[in-house]
């Protein structure tokens, strides 16, 4: 893994800078960076109201990150939005509100306990609140007029999202018909829509999640400390490990176990698995994926497996 | 700046290809096979297709569930959009665009060639080389593929004989010289035994060519853009903003083709303003160069007007009006919309990052993508057409020949009425007629 320490760049060093070329062959992630950068600049150009969600977790630090280097030294020409479940890790929390501040960019954050407390949504107990956040994210973009909303999903992730567009039309509901798409072609991204109507734009659609932690590595992003190995108490549950907490408590004949573990995304605390681990830097977590036999969801997603096409109808829905 | 160099060694690099073919051919298990040997299934996606498989009453995986990700493919058996694949070996990274066979073909080709390198172009051993073959390789020449792969498939049905693979070769080849195709590959294999695609296997020796896999991993796709003319096509302005260490507006955009260098004299078009660059802005510090296809901030030393949609090109260039800004263009559209072309309303043509109104003035003449053949007469477009067209810009657009450039050569056509993507476009030239 030390290439991948090598890749690291010396931002510190201005004398690098003055005579720094572009090398000669980009390698794949000088590609997909650039074809980000491209992106966020297009929706700033093109969209009069757009934000960024930003929930602390890997992908939208790589989104902050490639914002930055899209528009730096000035301001994001956007916000940040977090729709807080209220089913989130402390650590991530926290990790989102200091990001927020270190960056100085506005952060917005709805909650999806208010949808539950004004009677917009329901929530059915024991059920994540991944499908509620839907109703609270298009409340949101309602009431702060967003006319788009950038998005860390990528299509390596699941079967619904490889079929998506990087600028994918959300009708006035907010709803995606995945079978009425937009056709995206080159790199023309068609971001209009008429009042009431919204894009969801993906900037990392290309990425995979090995993409994301060699970029992290590189770029030396710091992320919540629940992406690394650490000891915590789980039960087994359908298959998974799940986390103790307040919000899951173990159930009869159920056995709590202490063992060392890591996440591989971070989502609602009901629902995530996190994956048995020992590694406990970025570049052993690189390791960790260029061999993992087991995707990023399929090991960490309770949600997920409820059905074939959980995904794709929380998306139809508003779902990003 | 070491570090840089040695990582351009180290890091894999990107090649993009679209697989064209359908169902018959064995596009999904040319696919499956691939992502499986090369390791990039994973154990819950295998489940996943074994119990979806078992429960359809199939005795064997089928790795078209793989790719046809939504309920309605599922339901329906069938590929209704383009889907994204992703593995990388040590030498690349790989994305595929998976692209349906049957079901509103055209558009679904011209999406995913749009941005592969390479497209895979499937051939049934006993079936030879079909009308739907060399419509597959005349889309992907048109949309400007590099390079194109011929896989001649199921070669376990015809005895691994190498003369039906020569045979084959033989006639695509007379076909692919007609279209002008430069870069032809041949690979003979079995997608559903896995022989030559990506071990070779021990029934296709006679074969002295790369496996699939091999040769995807060694095409040289660089076509090296860094020595082509300098395109940068402006996206943003950023205003000088000392307080933020921002001392002059930036101009912010992709490097589209060629190389950029601090002192260089570059002129505005279409404006025709002249300047020299100043400075090369990145979040990582400045350049003394860059190439494409980099994002990047320019500043240039004097004031002048510069917005969204200008190009930023070489003085030399300009002065040898290499770009004069068109207001007619001719160009090859493929219709991509249920509704067909309506030529009473003007539409808006997305080109680089300028949006213009264009008029549709002419149709010239219709391709018969069948027997790829021009046919005249067309007064409308509708969905899979494709035609030769004059369009009248309300507004002078910078533009190049899509075969010398893909990136500034292209457009999409938008309907205003609902913002709608009806087609894509790609210029053949600037119009003679008078501005």
């Amino acid at each position: 893994m030390n290439s991948i320490a090598q890749h690291c760049k010396a931002a510190s060093n201005p004398v690098h800078h003055a005579a720094r070329v572009s090398p000669q062959r980009l390698s794949q992630l000088d590609v997909l960076e650039s074809e980000s950068i491209h992106i966020l600049r297009e929706v700033a150009a093109e969209c009069s109201n757009p934000a960024l969600l930003f929930s602390g977790g890997k992908d939208s630090i790589v989104l902050l990150r490639l914002a930055e280097k899209a528009f730096r030294p000035s301001q994001f020409p956007f916000p940040l939005l977090h729709i807080d479940t209220g089913h989130n890790f402390p650590e991530v929390i926290a990790f989102r509100d200091k990001r927020a501040q270190e960056l100085g960019e506005r952060l917005i954050v709805r909650s999806v306990e208010d949808s539950i407390a004004s009677g917009r949504v329901v929530e059915r107990p024991g059920a994540g609140r991944n499908a509620l956040q839907s109703v609270t994210l298009l409340d949101a973009i309602a009431e702060l007029g967003f006319d788009a909303c950038i998005g860390g999903a990528r299509r390596d992730e699941e079967k619904a999202r490889a079929k998506e567009r990087i600028f994918s039309f959300r009708d006035s509901f907010g709803q995606w018909d995945p079978k009425n798409q937009r056709p995206e072609l080159w790199d023309l991204y068609n971001a209009r829509v008429h009042a009431g109507e919204n894009i969801r734009v993906f900037p990392i659609s290309n990425w995979t999640e090995l993409d994301v932690w060699q970029y992290i590595a590189r770029e030396r992003l710091e992320v919540p400390s629940i992406y690394f190995a650490h000891n915590r108490e789980v039960v087994r549950r359908t298959g998974g490990l799940l986390p103790v907490s307040e919000l899951v408590r173990p159930r009869a004949g159920e056995r709590v176990e202490t063992l060392p573990v890591r996440f591989r995304t971070v989502g609602d605390m009901t629902c995530t698995c996190p994956v048995e681990s020992v590694a406990a830097t970025v570049e052993e977590i690189i390791a960790e994926t260029q061999t993992t036999r087991i995707t990023e969801r399929g090991a960490t997603r309770m949600d997920d497996q409820t059905s074939e096409a959980s995904m794709e109808l929380r998306k139809k829905e508003g779902y990003f | 700046m070491k570090l840089l160099e040695n990582s351009a060694v180290i890091d894999p690099d990107l090649l993009r290809f679209a697989a064209a073919g359908s169902v018959d051919d064995g596009k999904s298990t040319l696919i499956g096979r691939l992502l499986y040997d090369s390791k990039s299934i994973f154990e819950d996606q295998l489940n996943n297709l074994e119990r979806t498989s078992q429960k359809r009453g199939q005795s064997s995986i089928d790795f078209s569930l793989l790719t046809d990700g939504l309920m309605a493919e599922r339901e329906q058996g069938i590929t209704i959009d383009v889907a994204y694949r992703y593995f990388s070996t040590p030498q690349r990274k790989f994305i595929i665009a998976d692209t349906p066979g049957h079901e509103q073909y055209t558009r679904n080709m011209v999406t995913g060639a749009s941005t592969a390198d390479v497209a895979i172009v499937l051939i049934d051993a006993r079936k030879g080389v079909l009308t739907q073959s060399k419509r597959h390789a005349y889309l992907a020449h048109l949309l400007g593929v590099p390079h194109l792969v011929v896989a001649v498939n199921k070669m376990d049905l015809v005895d691994f004989a190498e003369d039906v693979f020569n045979k084959i070769r033989a006639e695509f080849a007379e076909f692919a010289k007609g279209l002008g195709a430069r870069h032809v590959h041949y690979v003979p294999l079995s997608a559903l035994h896995g022989d030559m695609v990506v071990t070779r296997g021990d029934r296709l020796n006679w074969h002295r060519g790369p496996t699939l896999l091999e040769l995807l991993e060694t095409l040289d796709v660089s076509a090296d853009r860094g020595y082509d003319p300098l395109r940068f096509p402006v996206q943003l302005l950023a205003w000088p903003d000392a307080s933020r260490g921002r001392e002059r507006r930036g101009y912010l955009g992709r490097i589209e083709s060629g190389t950029v260098r601090v002192g260089d004299a570059v002129t505005v078009l279409p404006s025709g303003m002249t300047s020299t660059i100043a400075a090369i802005k990145t979040l990582d510090g400045d350049l003394a160069e860059a190439r494409a296809p980099l994002s990047i901030t320019l500043e240039l030393a004097d004031e002048i007007d510069v917005s969204r949609g200008d190009m930023i090109v070489h003085q030399a260039a300009a002065e040898a009006q290499a770009q004069v800004p068109a207001r007619r263009i001719e160009a090859t559209l493929c219709w991509l919309h249920a509704r067909p072309l309506d030529r009473r309303r003007p539409y808006l043509i997305k080109h680089t990052t300028s949006t213009v109104k264009a008029e549709i003035e002419s149709i010239n003449h219709t391709i018969d993508i069948n027997a790829l053949e021009p046919r005249a007469g067309a007064q409308t477009l509708a969905m899979n057409d494709i035609a030769k067209v004059g369009i009248r810009l309300y507004q002078p657009l910078v533009c190049d020949a899509y075969a010398d450039k893909r990136a500034t050569g292209a457009f999409i056509v938008i309907d205003p009425a609902d913002n709608a993507t009806v087609a894509a476009g790609m210029i053949e030239r600037q119009s003679a007629f008078v501005h």
